[in-house]
Formats: structure tokens, sequence, C-alpha cells
């Protein structure tokens, strides 16, 4: 199997504390994979690396069948080469309407005299209303996202990431503030995205990981403390001390 | 498929029809063509207002829709006014030494003509030669292109800097304010070129139309202001209409997330703070022609901030809002500036408006923000009905889902 995304001994440091250590992960085009590790541990930065927002200190990541070195791209050029991304904290656009974040999310032409004179289309339009179906939000389009719900604005976002038809999905804590049958439709929309693409999922808990039935990195101080099925790593015993030892 | 443009910004049709009947009215009452009721004077204070109301536009574009709180866009409205003023300035002074010189018994040659007539403009600053700048200053069509080209391309390097390297918020607003303050002190130098101190001036009399008066002169402006405003308003609701208003409205309220969507925020940000130095600099163009005079003083720093107060009054993020507050506020201005208000008398201190309409302003702006951060246009939408959601309190966390801390306790 070729990768998609392969990371490989990365590191960097905030004032001299080491929040990523000689880190390395690789990932395959369709493959659905789950990072836990206790606070702390670098899940959410080792997403910034990947996505541009920090420049690690030592390291190469490498994209694509090119072996293209994303180091060398911005952040938007990232998300425009394939890599999509939901934060820890939903963030949605709050001021417009649910219709418009997604519209501006779906996979088009994005340089400014293009978006300028850009016209939904009805394929456009239809693609929009298939996706709020997806999500859960069809009879709320024309609704503020700021006056959706916690749950809601996370779907929203997921929904906003789907449609960018990303290669990679990164996905911080997509369950925090879910009821439960929640966050089985989410364990089932990241399943199914993962047929098509590589979805990386951050997640606390447990129970969410294991519906994800999906290989599990276990990040400690940075750096990958073990990696196999989830029974694999819950057997291991650094894990059981650091983690859910605790 | 989605509504038409107009239906989708039902303003700019009210907007246009109430700029329309406006002019109508100006151009029934004042003496150029009618019966006379408004002075001339006043008809250029109110064409000049009408250029005030553009740049407002662009304050808006760039302030309110992209968040990119600009402290210098009236060093662009003064360059567009220099670029047409060196052309006033040049064909009339060419036709006034034109026809002394015919009298003389030799024809001039026309080296004798072009000596004549630096002589005529940069006697003031003690100079007669053509300063590189004028190269042009001859062709009106090369000057008015110049209105366009000189505010857009500085804004285009300035903005290629400042936005490469993620300058933003209040250091932006420093950046800009030193860019306009730097412009104003150049061009004070009497070797700038452009008259120093002095300024260009005498800009209200048409080169070929010595014959027409002042009334009527000040009507064409008055209906050329009014048509660039028309205008400038309609290309305005285009670009915050749609998808690019998305995008530039997510930039304001959260940069880096529009940047993980795929989009360059700084080639927005530049496309946005270059268009509204382009419309900054056309209203310039058409402003001092009514004033009659520019000089470096108007572009200091403080008339850049001016501008912000004015669309902060009037409510940004609102087209309709930009122009009420410039309209609003230059012309109370106006009035007040203009010694026309009575003195209040307080006893012991009597308050001379003159003097303290600057710290009247400066309160209101202040209040403004404090308890109104919508401005004048937020009344609209107490007549409309619109409001935002009414969820006060913090969010509860997220295990708590949808609700906030009042919704809660319900
Ligand atoms: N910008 C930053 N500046 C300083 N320290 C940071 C920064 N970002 C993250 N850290 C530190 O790096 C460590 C890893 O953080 P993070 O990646 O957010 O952990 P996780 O998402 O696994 O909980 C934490 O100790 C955090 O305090
Ligand atoms: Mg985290």
């Amino acid at each position: 199997m070729t990768t998609l995304l392969e990371v490989s001994g990365v590191s960097v440091s905030f004032d001299g504390f080491k929040a990523i250590n000689n880190l390395s992960f690789d990932i395959g085009p369709a493959e659905l994979r789950a990072i836990i590790g206790p606070n702390g541990a670098g899940k959410t930065t080792f997403m910034d690396i990947v996505t541009g927002k920090t420049k690690p200190d030592s390291g190469e990541v490498l994209w694509g069948e090119m072996s293209r070195s994303l180091l060398k791209m911005n952040e938007s050029q990232i998300a425009r080469a394939g890599i999509g991304r939901k934060f820890q904290r939903p963030t949605v656009f709050e001021d417009q309407s649910v219709f418009d974040n997604l519209l501006m999310a779906l996979k088009k032409d994005r340089a400014p005299w293009k978006v300028l004179f850009y016209r939904e289309t009805t394929a456009d339009k239809a693609r929009v209303e298939e996706l709020a179906e997806e999500i859960g939000l069809a009879d709320q389009l024309q609704r503020k996202s700021g006056e959706l719900s916690h749950g809601q604005k996370q779907w929203l976002e997921i929904g906003m990431l789907l449609a960018q038809e990303p290669r990679l999905l990164l996905v911080d804590e997509p369950a925090a503030g879910m009821t439960l049958a929640e966050r089985e439709h989410t364990t089932d929309l990241l399943k199914e995205a993962a047929k098509t693409r590589a979805v990386v999922v951050v997640e606390h808990d447990m129970e969410f990981v294991r519906r994800l039935e999906c290989r599990v990195t276990v990040l400690h101080e940075g750096s990958v403390l073990a990696e196999g099925s989830l029974d694999h790593v819950t057997k291991n015993q650094q894990v059981i001390d650091v983690y859910l030892g605790r | 498929m989605r509504k038409s443009f107009v239906a989708r910004n039902p303003s700019v049709l009210i907007f246009l029809a109430l700029l329309g009947v406006f002019t109508l009215a100006v151009t029934v009452l004042g003496e150029g063509l009618g019966v006379g009721l408004i002075s001339t004077s006043f008809v250029k204070t109110l064409g000049k207002t009408l250029c005030l109301c553009l740049v407002a536009i662009a304050m808006d574009l760039v302030w309110g829709y992209t968040g990119i709180l600009s402290l210098g866009h009236f060093a662009f409205f003064g360059l567009g006014g220099y670029m047409i003023g060196m052309w006033l300035m040049y064909a009339r002074t060419e036709l006034i030494v034109a026809e002394s010189l015919a009298q003389a018994e030799i024809p001039p040659t026309p080296d004798e003509i072009r000596d004549a007539i630096g002589t005529q403009i940069f006697g003031v600053v003690g100079g007669s030669d053509f300063p590189a700048v004028w190269t042009f200053a001859h062709s009106l069509p090369i000057q008015l292109a110049l209105v366009v080209l000189v505010p857009g391309l500085l804004a285009l390097v300035f903005g290629w800097l400042a936005f490469r390297s993620r300058v933003t918020g209040v250091y932006l607003s420093i950046l800009t304010q030193a860019m306009t303050l730097a412009l104003a002190l150049y061009l004070f130098q009497n070797d700038s070129g452009l008259r120093g101190n002095n300024g260009l001036s005498g800009l209200q009399n048409l080169p070929g139309a010595a014959d027409v008066p002042q009334s009527m002169v000040s009507i064409w402006f008055f209906w050329a202001s009014a048509a660039a405003l028309a205008i400038g308003y309609v290309v305005a609701a285009f670009v915050v209409s749609g998808k690019f208003g998305s995008v530039i409205r997510g930039i304001r309220d959260d940069e880096a997330r529009v940047r993980f969507l795929g989009y360059s925020v700084e080639g927005y940000k530049l496309f946005v703070f270059t268009l509204t130095a382009v419309i900054a600099g056309i209203a310039g163009a058409l402003y001092y022609p009514q004033a009659g005079i520019i000089n470096p003083a108007e572009i200091a720093p403080i008339a850049s901030i001016y501008l912000a107060v004015w669309v902060a009054i009037g409510g940004r993020g609102r087209l309709y809002g930009a122009v009420i507050g410039a309209a609003f506020v230059s012309l109370l201005s106006t009035w007040f500036t203009g010694g026309q208000v009575p003195d209040l008398p307080l006893g012991i201190y009597t308050v001379k408006w003159v003097d303290w309409w600057l710290v009247l302003l400066g309160f209101s702006f202040v209040l403004v923000t404090l308890f109104a951060p919508k401005g004048i246009g937020g009344l609209f939408d107490l007549l409309t009905g619109r409001h935002g959601p009414d969820r006060h309190g913090a969010a509860l966390g997220p295990d708590q889902g949808s609700l906030r801390e009042k919704e809660a306790e319900q």
C-alpha cells in the first residue's frame, strides 16, 4: 500500500518545551486512524504541523504520490492540496447562514477573481442540500450558524469538511458536546468518509474510538508510544501506565 | 436558483432612488439650472459630501466587511485629487499664458510657452522647471488614468508588503497611519514637485470653460459626484453579496479558519485594499475640483481617522450605514465649524462650538462604540424587526450542548 501522508522525525518546541519529539507517522489513501493520548500529548500540535499552522524545527512532512513537502507550503495551499481540518472547538462563521458556510467550503476555484464572479449553479445548490441532509441540518439552511447548538455546529463543521472533498481529513475531538445518538451518527459519517479517503480522528473517549474499529496510534509527550488495534494498544504496559492507568 | 442581485440587495434600489430624487432636488433648487434657493457654495458642499460618502463606502468595504482597520485611505483620496489637480492647473495656466503671449509681436515657441507655464505654477516655491511628476500634466486622459493607477499601485505595493508578512490588527492600523503621514510630510517639502504646503489651487476653474459660471460648473460636478457614488454603491454591493462577500466577512471574523478552507487570505485582502484605494482615488478626484484647492494637510493622519469615525457612527458592515455616517457627520461638522451654531453660555464659561465640536465628536464616537456598535444604521434593524439571536451568558461546556447559561436555567 502506498502512503498518502508521511511524517518523519518531526520535532517542535515552544520556549524550550518539546511539544513534539521526533514523531513519525504515516497513513494510506483510504484509511481510518484514531490518535489517542493524554491531554498535552501533542495531538493538536501534530495537526497544526500537518496543516501548516506550525512550522516544525526539524523533520519532514511529505504528501501524495509526488511526495511533495508540505513544509514549503502555507495553510491555504495545503488546504487546496487536499487536507481538510476540523478544529477542537467548533469554528464556523457564526454571522453567516448554514447555506453560505457550506457554499464557501464547496470544492471550487478559490482565486479572488473567480470567486467574485461566481454564481452558484443548480448542481452546487443540490450538493449543498445533499450535504445538509447528511449532517442533519437540511431544514436549517437559512439560519445563521451562530444560532445552532454546539452539536449542530460540530456537524456543520464536519459538513464543511466533506464539502471541501479533501483526500485527508484531520478531525480533532469531533464528539465533544454530542449526545450518544449524535456520536453514533458521527462515527458512521467518519467510517463512510474513510472508504474513499484518509481520515485521522483525535479522540479522548474510548467508547467512541472502539466504535471506529480502526488502527490506533497512542501519543505521549510528543512521540508515538504504541500503534496497532485498540485491543493491542490497551494491553501495552506503557500505555496502561501513562494513560489508561490514571 | 438564487434570487436576482436586486432582490437580494433591496437597499440598492432604495438607495439609488433616494440619490436620484436628491440629485433632482438639488438641480431644481440650485442656481445653475433651477430657482436658486440653494447657493452655489452649498451645492459644492453637497457635492463634496457625496464624494465623502463614496470614500466612506470604500472604508466600509475594507474595514466593516474585511476587518482591515486602514487608517490611511485619505492618502489615496488625496492622491486622486492631486492627479486631477495637476491637469486642471496646467491646462488653465497654459490657456492664460497663451493668451498673454499672443499679444507679443513674435509668436512664442513651444519651449517659451512651457517655461512661462512653469514660472507661473512653480514661482511660489522658487522654481520654474517642471519636475518629473508633471511629465503628463498636459494630457487629461493620462492624468485621469493616473487618478486610478497611482492610488492603486501604492495600495498594491503597500498591501503586498504588509499582508505578506501577516501584519494585522493595530499594527496594520499604525502602519497605514505611518504611510499617510510619510506621504503628507513628503508633499510638504517644496522640492517634492507638487508646490509644497501651497498645494494646488484654482481647481474650481475648468480649463476651456471660462465663460461657464461657477453655478453651472458646481451642478456638473454635483452630477458627476452623484453618478460616481451610485456606481460605487452598486459595485460595492456586488462585491459584498455572493460568495466573495462571504469570504471577506469570514476573513473579518476568523481569518485562520478561512485559510484552512483553502482561500488565500492575503490575496483577498490585497484585492479589497487595492480596490478601495482606487475608489478613494476617484472620490478624491471629484472632491478637490469642488473644494478648489488641495494641499498636503488634507492627507494628514487625522483625516483618515475621521473617516473611520464616520463609518463607525454610521454603522460599519452595511453600505448605507457608511453613507449615512459620512453625510451626517461631515455636514454637521461643516455646520459646527462654520461658526453658524450659536454659542452655549454656561455662566462661567461659554462653549464655542468651533472649538468644542471635536470634543463632541470624540465623545459621540466613544458613546457609539460602547453602546450602539451598529451605529445609526442599527436603527434600520429596529424598523425592519431584524435582530441577532438573543443568547446571553457564556456558552456552557460542550457537554451541555446547545444551551447557554440563561437558557439552561429556565
Ligand atoms: N503555541 C503554543 N505555545 C506554547 N506551548 C504550546 C503551544 N501549543 C501547544 N503547546 C503546548 O504543547 C503541548 C501539546 O499541546 P496540544 O498539542 O494542544 O496537546 P493535546 O491536543 O494532545 O491535548 C501542551 O503542553 C501545550 O501546552
Ligand atoms: Mg488538543
